[in-house]
């Protein structure tokens, strides 16, 4: 058997070599073990790896996260995790960190068998993991953060010393960080160079990152790649959690994909390209990709909606809307392009009325909109996809039936003040019989549902009633790439059928490959507009950053 | 005729599980009342009383006779509905620890139109006194609920304040004008007329208001679980951010249940004052606010499961009379049972949630 998969092991890594766009064979399995060190092309520093996983399975009650996952980490390279949502990447990082224990499986630094029966074990053997949440405190400082996290300080802290170690290890890596600096100041990068100053003065070894740029703009990730490019060449071995197979291909020095609990393959960057991995990641080939063909604006389509000179006052950390204009006509897809906390959130919110404008109109469907409900306003044909799925789009204990016709349950059932369940369901599916997205059954509870099942329950709840305009943030957050091509597609064919589409999103690609226009916000000001022709992501960035 | 059997299927299903979540739970809950009555148990031992003598005791005059079984469904009347104050605004997310100012003012108002409104048919007086006593309820409770939308106060702290508040302002009328001249010094307002009176039930204390609790019961059950004003309540307390991004009216329904809940305990305070004493005086209450609310969390905030710990309570309460005379044991230790039994139940489903 092992023979057999060895010789299958062998085929494979040479018909990666010979040609640059694998087919489907690659789809079949090549088993649970991963590509031998020694056919990869880095140099390692010894020839043991600095962590090594054997046979690590972890059952949740109806699935197994991890199916006795191998994988050997070198000191000096960056790996990748890369795979689907679910595909058990952040399961396998918390038994590395010991947030969990393995059902079975063991693990190895540098040879030496280890146990981690908590987050503290694996601190003491060298294992540091930035969250993709920050554990840091923002009343305080940065070498405040930094100390509560240090074992053994003393009760009356030393700030000089302290000050001078986060120096020292900030100017070797490039990390320019003020210790005195208050947390709740810094940017999300900044705050992430904290979490790794804190780990790198605990003298961690194997440093994991997860999903870490999810909350960086496009500048932001090449410094963290950067530093990613330093830490290496001091040593250190570098776990980067991904979906994002861009960030994977131009980093990575080896790839491990992950695909329902089982290590696919672990392959050095060299051998593939984006196509290859993305039928890894899947198992299929890509067949249904969204197609922007934007077809030329008629400028006599009429106009849905129309922001003129709108001031709304910022909230906490939040930029508020500084004198915003912007219009959207049917049949159009308006990208709103910019890093969170830019007055993206106030842009909804202050078309439904939730949050107060101070100067300005605002004009939906040719009508002003002042003193309007929101329901009136959902009423006239419009549908909004919150930024925050879980915290405003569905009631978390409620059952999905419940949260599909949630705010309409007058337009279900008969339609008056008793509800029949069994007929709201029957009328919910045949609205979405013919809906391309899979939703889970409808008395699952919403809470006992992933990220992504939720994510589809809200974007299936707003899209199928066709909607005139559609606010849409974030929309394919959380989905997995198969998923969140048939979302795009959905809105396109939206925009098809006459729909105007506020898309806000943080997802370069995704905002160029469906807009017509798209508006760079920054502070709370449209900073810039690109046409569908001239935008690139290179230019969107300086300008999501204010340098335009 | 297949669309009617899934629906027949789909029904039954739901009543199975309705009936397995509610099953669960209460073996969850019985478990910790015996393990309450066990601590209970010991403390009387300790004390040198026999607690299975006790216990035979308690049960045999709460549950085997009349006078027990009456006493307890007079202390169910108010507990169900100050309990009902409490579940209907928490469905919306609001915590409504106001039920004993509300019950204060409802028993004022009502006092109020059986003194001075000079009705001398029964049909007419009762029902004056019950919209009274719920107008009372209402206002009482439209304060807390004024400052919750304008002024972003949190109801938790005003409606506990205000039980003190109310107190304190119908102690104003019993100690002043209202002040019966026949009471001897006592701060009593005169006896209501009989019109004014919830006929008793045989030679009980228990009084025909008892039907108030069990329909507003049944009203709650179904608005709560069939109605779009139910589902809606349950997305305003459930998440009020999404609710308010899908249109629901979240203000009006918030406003409704915490008037709704004012309503009724200012109706538990009529029945008591119409049912029970009579008259009005300052300490009618027995805790019946701070009882109802304690049963309201005990049950989850389900009316079906609320009639149960009322219940519980209710037999506690009464058994603790009887633990004074016949075991010399202070009334008040009949609270220490009561926390125990709170911290064993609520203990249990604490442990189960987190063993999920």
């Amino acid at each position: 058997m092992t023979t057999l998969q060895a010789t299958f092991k062998k085929i494979s890594t040479a018909f990666y070599k010979a040609s640059d766009a694998p087919s489907n064979t690659i789809a079949k399995e090549p088993g649970d073990t991963g590509i031998a060190p020694e056919n990869t092309n880095l140099t390692m520093g010894q020839s043991e790896p600095l962590l090594a996983l054997r046979g690590i399975t972890k059952e949740f009650p109806g699935v197994v996260a991890n199916d006795h996952i191998n994988l050997d980490i070198f000191a000096g390279e960056i790996h990748v995790i890369l795979g689907e949502n679910g595909a058990g990447k952040s399961t396998l990082m918390k038994i590395v960190y010991g947030f969990y224990q393995p059902d079975s499986g063991k693990m190895s630094i540098q040879g030496e068998e280890a146990t981690i029966r908590s987050p503290k074990d694996s601190r003491q053997i060298g294992i540091g993991m930035v969250f993709q949440n920050f554990s840091l405190i923002p009343a305080m400082t940065v070498a405040e953060n930094i100390a509560l996290f240090l074992p053994n300080q003393p009760v009356f802290l030393n700030r000089r010393t302290l000050s001078g170690q986060i120096s020292e290890v900030a100017e070797k890596f490039r990390l320019h960080i003020n210790p005195e600096a208050r947390l709740g100041e810094l940017s999300m990068g900044d705050r992430q160079k904290v979490e790794l100053i804190k780990l790198l003065l605990c003298h961690a070894r194997v440093l994991i990152f997860d999903e870490p740029t999810s909350i960086l703009a496009p500048h932001e990730v090449e410094r963290l790649f950067s530093v990613f490019d330093e830490l290496r060449k001091e040593g250190y071995a570098i776990l980067f959690i991904t979906h994002k197979l861009q960030e994977a291909l131009s980093v990575a020095h080896r790839v491990t994909v992950l695909r329902h609990g089982k290590v696919i393959t672990t392959v050095p960057r060299a051998e593939v390209d984006g196509r290859s991995l993305v039928s890894l990641m899947l198992g299929v080939e890509i067949t249904e990709e969204a197609e922007n063909t934007p077809v030329e604006q008629n400028p006599l389509n009429p106009v849905v909606l129309e922001f003129r000179n709108v001031f709304t006052s910022s909230i906490s950390d939040s930029h508020g809307l500084d004198d915003v204009s912007l219009s959207i006509q049917s049949g159009e897809i308006l990208g709103v392009a910019g890093v969170s906390g830019n007055g993206q959130q106030q842009l909804g919110e202050v078309l439904l009325g939730l949050h107060c404008k101070s100067q300005g109109n605002i004009r939906l469907f040719g009508n002003d909109l002042d003193h309007w409900s929101v329901s009136r306003i959902l009423q006239s044909g419009v549908s909004y996809i919150p930024e925050d799925i879980l915290g405003m789009g569905v009631v978390p204990q409620m059952r999905v039936c419940e949260n599909l016709v949630l705010g309409e349950i007058d337009k279900f059932g008969s339609g008056g003040t008793w509800i029949n369940w069994g007929e709201v369901k029957a009328q919910l599916d045949q609205v979405l019989n013919t809906f391309p997205l899979p939703l889970a059954g409808h008395d699952a509870r919403t809470d006992s549902l992933s990220g992504g099942n939720i994510q589809r329950l809200v974007v299936a709840r707003e899209l199928i009633c066709n909607p005139k305009l559609l606010i849409a943030y974030y929309p394919t957050r959380g989905l997995d790439v198969m998923t969140a091509e048939k979302t795009r597609k959905l809105l396109l064919d939206c925009r098809a059928k006459g729909g105007a589409i506020l898309l806000i999103s943080e997802d370069l690609d995704e905002l160029l490959a469906l807009s017509n226009r798209i508006v760079v916000m920054y502070q709370g000001k449209i900073v810039h507009e690109f046409g569908y022709c001239n935008a690139s992501a290179y230019d969107i960035g300086l300008a999501m950053t204010g340098h335009r | 005729m297949e669309h009617a059997e899934a629906e027949q299927r789909d029904l039954s299903g739901q009543f199975q599980a309705r009936c397995i979540d509610l099953v669960k739970p209460l073996i969850r809950s019985l478990t910790g009342i015996g393990l309450a009555l066990v601590v209970f148990g010991i403390l009387l031992g300790i004390t040198s009383r026999n607690p299975i003598r006790i216990y035979a005791n308690l049960f045999s005059y709460t549950f085997g006779s009349t006078a027990g079984l009456s006493e307890v469904g007079v202390l169910m009347i108010p507990f169900l509905l100050t309990g009902l104050a409490a579940a209907i605004p928490a469905r919306v997310g609001l915590i409504n620890v106001g039920g004993q100012g509300q019950l204060y003012l409802g028993a004022w108002a009502a006092t109020g139109v059986a003194l001075y409104s000079n009705i001398d048919s029964i049909w007419l007086m009762l029902p004056a006194m019950a919209i009274a006593g719920s107008v009372g309820g209402t206002l009482w409770a439209a304060i807390p609920t004024c400052l919750r939308q304008w002024r972003d106060v949190n109801e938790v702290i005003s409606t506990l304040l205000l039980n003190f508040v109310a107190g304190l302002f119908v102690n104003i009328f019993v100690f002043g004008p209202w002040k019966s001249s026949g009471s001897y010094g006592y701060p009593y307002t005169p006896n209501f007329s009989a019109a004014a009176i919830l006929p008793s039930i045989g030679s009980t204390r228990l009084h025909w208001g008892f039907i108030v609790p069990l329909l507003a019961v049944t009203a709650c059950y179904f608005v709560f679980g069939r109605t779009t004003w139910g589902y809606n309540m349950r997305a305003v307390g459930g998440n009020v951010n999404a609710s308010v991004r899908r249109g629901i009216p979240v203000t009006r329904y918030i406003v409704v249940a915490m008037l709704s809940g004012g309503a009724i305990a200012g109706l538990a305070g009529m029945i008591e004052v119409a049912g029970i004493h009579r008259h009005l005086r300052p300490d009618i209450n027995l805790q019946f606010g701070t009882m109802g609310f304690l049963a309201s969390w005990l049950a989850g905030h389900d009316p079906v499961v609320l009639l149960g710990t009322t219940f519980l309570l209710s037999s506690i309460m009464v058994g603790g009379d009887l633990l004074q005379i016949s075991a010399n044991f202070p009334s008040a230790g009949i609270y220490i049972l009561i926390g125990l039994v709170f911290f064993c139940v609520l203990g249990f489903r604490r442990l189960r949630d987190a063993a999920k």
